[in-house]
């Protein structure tokens, strides 16, 4: 039961699968699709809020898990500055061929640009490749939480979940 | 100077309380010895949990702001760097000293306390050095004054107040070295734990600080593994290098006015310690005396608002500016968002200490 993450911070590859905001492989491999990294019964519903296709479901108790529907999820990104816990990512596992695009929230200054290349980090804060800049998304709505979009190797689309700027 | 609801504490309890009695028409005052207004949430530059019904995804310090707004829009009065040093006539007075050293009584038909809560410390050797400080402490010292209180940082405590701190620490350019906790388990939540992860930050469970060293200041500290008996394992020490400590292993609850107007108090560990006993309208022992907020139990800002409505709306009623049914549809409201609220696991133990409270109460 969470063991993983209760005792290092990190959830296990099988914690990760098993929750019902992560989407199967193969539809994330088919993306864009919101990856929901919220393991805890922990009483929020903001992500359920902000989603125009009602593709998370939470329901009236405000601590049941949110539940991802791939299908409905166009992998807009607003549940992404809308989790206060920071656990919605959107991955694009159809960007190139070879890569995929993944859009994580970042709270920090500098902004890196469009076009940087940076290290793309695993959920441990291990440099694992390099990630290139294409998109930032800092609108008001998003109230300072940006949405930083890069592209990364197509197999490492489950494993990078920040970056630091070199 | 009189007043018909004197509120002690403008935190989110208290800005609360004062909206719902304001509403009514009820004559509010509110008395602060900081001087600002807004209690922590002005600090809180996360976004907030919560239902989106109420403020879910706001930064605190914007809710901060919002009820300020509203407080204003009442006319609510606010006395800042003003303290209470005492409550007369079964809290009918208060004696205010203001900043300007000037005393003056403050009459008033019904009182709140919101005195919130204060940090606990940690002793070990060095515990004394400058660099050693609350979390809390280090959160006012960023995000209040914009001084950060050093560069390398180690944190003490994995609740949710050490995780969000150590990521606040990093937004603000210093680097967290490790953050220790002596239980197996990390005690906040895991998205906040994740976060800090994932920026490079080791979380060490089993871990205990063992001593600080320097001679003026902080240079270092000692870290060692402990066993399931929480005794140091033999030839675990490691060295850091760090010119910080936080300490962010819990709080306590304010409870020493409440217990000097001689409201009866309680110890409930699982509100982090004695605590003034209360009714569901949040009204201590001492009719005409509430409490909400972290006073009556360490919980969030989240539930700190929705008891300091309730505290408001009772007040009001026993003024007679809020009809009987009114009242009690409105706190109903309040008590389900306080139920969902308290409703998941990492709520138990507040849930089954705020149970014991009002148990505590009616059998006194």
């Amino acid at each position: 039961m969470l063991n993983m993450l209760r005792s290092s911070g990190v959830l296990s590859e099988q914690e990760l699968m098993e929750l019902p905001g992560v989407p199967p492989m193969e539809l994330v491999e088919k993306g864009p699709v919101a990856v929901i990294e919220c393991a805890e019964m922990i009483p929020c519903n903001p992500c359920e809020a902000c989603c125009p296709t009602g593709a998370i479901k939470i329901g009236d108790d405000i601590n049941n898990l949110p539940i991802i529907d791939a299908v409905k999820c166009t992998g807009c990104g607003l549940c992404i500055a809308a989790c206060p816990g920071l656990a919605i990512f959107v991955v694009n596992g159809t960007h190139t061929k070879s890569e995929a695009l993944i859009s994580i929230p970042y709270e920090f200054l500098p902004l890196p640009n469009v076009g940087d290349q940076v290290e793309a980090l695993d959920r441990q804060g291990k440099k694992v490749c390099m990630a290139k800049i294409v998109q930032i998304r800092n609108s008001k709505k998003f109230d300072k939480t940006a949405i930083v979009s890069f592209t990364i190797p197509k197999e490492r689309c489950m494993e990078v979940r920040h970056i630091r700027l070199s | 100077m009189e007043t018909e609801l004197a509120i002690v504490g403008s935190g989110p309890a208290g800005l609360a309380a004062a909206i719902e009695a304001a509403k009514t028409g009820v004559k509010v005052t509110i008395i602060d010895e900081n001087p600002r207004p807004g209690g922590q949430l002005f600090k809180q530059i996360h976004k907030f949990f919560g239902s989106e019904k109420h403020k879910a995804g706001i930064r605190g310090i914007d809710i901060g702001h919002e009820l300020l707004e509203q407080c204003e829009k009442l006319n609510v009065q606010i006395f800042l760097s003003t303290e209470a040093w005492a409550i007369f006539d079964n809290g009918k007075a208060l004696g205010l000293k203001h900043g300007n050293n000037t005393t003056e009584k403050l009459n008033t038909r019904k009182l709140l306390l919101a005195s919130g809560a204060i940090e606990n410390p940690l002793a070990f050797p060095g515990w004394t050095l400058p660099g050693v400080l609350g979390a809390g402490a280090t959160q006012t010292l960023m995000n209040l004054h914009r001084v950060l209180p050093g560069q390398r940082v180690l944190m003490v405590g994995t609740g949710n107040v050490g995780l969000i701190v150590s990521y606040q620490l990093l937004q603000a350019g210093a680097d967290v070295v490790a953050a220790i906790d002596i239980l197996p388990q990390i005690g906040g939540w895991g998205v906040h734990a994740s976060k800090i992860r994932r920026l490079g930050i080791p979380i060490l469970t089993s871990h205990t600080i063992k001593e600080a060293f320097g001679n003026n200041e902080v240079k270092g500290a000692v870290i060692a593994r402990v066993g399931q008996d929480n005794k140091v394992i033999p030839e675990s020490e490691r060295k850091l290098e760090i010119d910080t400590i936080c300490i962010a292993v819990g709080l306590s609850p304010m409870a020493e006015l409440a217990q000097s107007a001689g409201c009866q108090i309680t110890h409930i560990a699982e509100l982090g310690g004695w605590t003034p006993m209360h009714n569901e309208r949040m009204e201590t022992t001492i009719n005409g005396i509430y409490v909400a907020g972290d006073v009556c139990g360490v919980e969030e800002a989240s539930t700190a608002m929705e008891e300091g409505k309730i505290s408001g709306i009772a007040a009001a009623e026993s003024l007679g500016y809020l009809q009987r049914g009114k009242a009690n549809g409105l706190m109903k409201e309040s008590q389900e968002s306080l139920n969902a609220l308290r409703a998941g696991p990492f709520a138990t133990q507040s849930k089954l200490g705020k149970e014991k409270l009002i148990e505590r109460f009616h059998k006194c």
